[in-house]
């Protein structure tokens, strides 16, 4: 992977600028300000209801702001209708034109922006082939499929070389196998033009797999924004830690607070240390304490330094279920705590069984320290 | 067509037990004639039948110079009878499409309210309707002591006996079989294709030309039929609004056809008066590109 770990913004193509939308009493977006960069796959992820589609709508022009701006290349579009905004939208279910075949219904764009049709004609038929649909150009959007479907949604946006594409759940009527092979043939074909994509997924898998930063929202704010490994390691609040991948997420009290790294006492009174970025706590704050359950290794005897593993807590057994890739483990803290880990299956483990006693053990900068207390317990092995 | 491949697309696949059901295999073959059978029918004996006898009677006698001497002899009210279909027609079109349009979709909860309203005066009989525009257009009523005093009419001028009211009439009671079917079109129409529109650079006037009105020409069409149609059969709103000079097809055959019934040149014009009606159709769904009515 060759995705930046940091985009250029020093001179963004989306600028976000403390906006605000409401309607009617309810708020949808609630002071969202971020930047996007020339080029980058952003992604907005979050539940239904977070505020990511309006913002994109904003953005798209359908939508105007409360209050705040929305700059496109440094120019205030706030108030700017959608057909004088230079950026194109994949809509959700295409919103593909019914009476056009595929070659005109990617021509319309040019055709509004009066290109004359020589140039229109080149255009199409270029993008129709970065689409591979070139033998599709006669068909009705009826007579194509879900994921043609969508290579035409896609052709009629790009064929416009927009400032920004904006993608509103563009896989979601998809079917999973059809969904992972778009998101790959999405990210060759935002390399191939090299244009910016403003990606709005509730999946937070689709979201590592393409973005190059992705926005975390929920209820109408941005929790964190970050590459995917920034988020997934150092989810910024119990929400981003619970919403990306699986978190064992355990109640704790801090006992000792230095810069970057937190002591806590959690899991029945152990003395446990992770990385805490927020600076306000305090000794005695009630926190939450995550550790990812791949990055949990299982020992029948306690751990010593010399392993790696520095933070352990004895545990039992209760529940473990083969997985294929892995072996997922379902234990108690002496607390009474669930803990899950995901255990390779070669892993030099005796056969373990419900009710054997372990030690569960992580490395430091495996766990972080997180302001507020879980609001959901983990996963249980049922689901 | 339905009809034909009906039959087939009933048929559920064959499992391999089905040797021995051939009757239940017919049963399911006959279904769907069986099914249309009252229906058509009915069409048989009180359509097609009484038309082909009407089309024997009109070569009678004079063979098909009874056709050239209706035409001759009717010239004028054959054209005013399509210049007023033609007019009331656009009218209804003019008046129809925008409130459709409107109720469509800037109707909000009272969609419902403002289809009853077109409807409404459909619960009274269409002659007393069209009796009480009598009423409304009287030489001493409402409506011409107004146009009157703002000048547009002399004082001694009536609307009464005009072309003006019976076109005016025609259009007024045919205007909810334009409105309707152009309304379900537009309601059915997806918004979100006019984001898509805007999306692309389209000013709100592209996007009503090339999506809106496109996607409800099947309406227009078909409420350009319901109105055309009887509009040309007509014989009510001339008898009772108009005058020597507004004479259409409908009522010199409705006049002749209980004094002389068997007269071959009468079924002669009637024949010719729906040719004319299936042609000026055809001509209509040529023009507005029949792909996109289907």
């Amino acid at each position: 992977m060759t995705s930046p770990t940091a985009a250029d913004l020093s001179a963004p193509v989306i600028e976000i600028d403390h906006v605000v939308k409401r309607f009617g009493e309810f708020v949808a977006v609630d002071d969202v300000d971020f930047s996007i960069g020339q080029g980058e796959f952003f992604s907005m992820l979050g539940p239904s209801g977070c505020g990511k589609t309006t913002t994109l709508r904003m953005i798209a022009g359908f939508e105007q702001p409360t209050s705040g701006a929305v700059r496109l290349d440094g120019v205030d579009v706030s108030k700017v209708p959608p057909n004088k905004r230079d950026v194109n939208t994949v809509f959700q279910q295409y919103a593909l034109f019914p009476h056009m075949n595929v070659f005109d219904n990617v021509a319309f764009g040019p055709q509004s922006k009066k290109v004359d049709k020589t140039t229109i004609k080149k255009r199409v038929t270029e993008m129709l082939e970065v689409v591979r649909l070139t033998e599709f150009a006669s068909r009705r959007p009826a007579q194509l499929s879900g994921g043609q479907q969508q290579r035409v949604a896609l052709a009629r946006a790009l064929v416009n070389l927009p400032k920004a594409l904006l993608l509103d759940e563009p896989l979601g009527a998809l079917d999973l196998k059809l969904r992972h092979a778009m998101q790959f043939e999405l990210k060759r074909i935002q390399r191939e033009v090299g244009i910016t994509f403003v990606y709005v997924t509730h999946d937070q898998e689709e979201a590592l797999t393409m973005s190059d930063r992705i926005a975390v929202m929920s209820d109408g704010r941005v929790e964190q924004i970050g590459t995917p490994a920034e988020i997934y390691d150092n989810p910024a609040s119990v929400f981003v830690a619970g919403f990306i991948g699986q978190a064992n997420l355990w109640p704790a009290t801090v006992t000792e607070h230095t810069a970057g790294t937190a002591r806590v006492s959690a899991l029945g009174g152990a003395s446990l240390c992770g990385s805490c970025g927020d600076s306000t706590l305090t000794v005695g704050s009630e926190v939450t304490l995550m550790v990812r359950p791949e990055r949990i290794a299982i020992s029948l005897a306690q751990p010593t330094s010399q392993t790696g593993s520095d933070q352990s807590v004895s545990a039992t057994v209760s529940d473990l279920a083969f997985q294929g890739p892995i072996v997922r483990l379902a234990l108690e803290a002496a607390d009474g705590s669930p803990i899950i880990a995901n255990v390779d299956p070669d892993a030099d483990l005796p056969l373990l069984r419900p009710g054997d006693s372990v030690w569960a053990s992580w490395t430091q900068s495996a766990a972080c320290v997180l302001p507020s207390v879980p609001n959901q317990q983990p996963q249980s092995l049922e689901d | 067509m339905t009809a034909a491949a009906a039959p087939s697309r009933f048929r559920r696949p064959r499992r391999e037990n089905d040797g021995d059901d051939s009757g239940v295999s017919a049963r399911r073959w006959f279904t769907p004639w069986l099914l249309i059978a009252p229906g058509g029918l009915w069409l048989l004996i009180f359509f097609v039948v009484p038309l082909f006898s009407l089309g024997r009677l009109s070569l009678q006698d004079g063979g098909l110079s009874n056709y050239s001497t209706v035409i001759s002899d009717n010239s004028t009210v054959i054209i005013r009878t399509f210049v007023y279909a033609t007019i009331s027609t656009l009218a209804a079109i003019i008046i129809g499409y925008p409130l459709a349009y409107v109720i469509a979709t800037k109707g909000g909860k009272y969609k419902n309210l403002f289809l009853a309203l077109v409807i409404l005066p459909f619960f009274v009989t269409y002659l007393v309707r069209t009796l009480s525009w009598k009423i409304l257009l009287f030489d001493n009523g409402p409506v011409v002591g107004i146009l009157q005093s703002i000048g547009i009419l002399n004082d001694n001028q009536g609307i009464l006996g005009s072309p003006f009211a019976v076109v005016a009439a025609l259009t007024y009671n045919f205007l909810p079989f334009m409105v309707l079917p152009i309304y379900v079109s537009l309601e059915k129409l997806d918004r979100r294709l006019l984001d898509a529109a805007a999306d692309l650079y389209s000013s709100p006037a592209r996007a009503f030309r090339k999506i809106t009105l496109r996607l409800s020409l099947p309406g227009l069409f078909a409420g350009t039929l319901l109105t055309f149609i009887p509009a040309a059969g007509d014989f009510v709103n001339s008898e009772l609004l108009g005058s020597d000079r507004t004479v259409m097809i409908g009522q010199i055959i409705e006049k002749n056809f209980g004094k002389e019934f068997f007269r071959p040149e009468l079924s002669a014009l009637s024949f010719m008066l729906m040719a004319m009606i299936l042609v000026g159709v055809i001509v209509y769904a040529r023009l507005l590109g029949t792909e996109e009515i289907a």
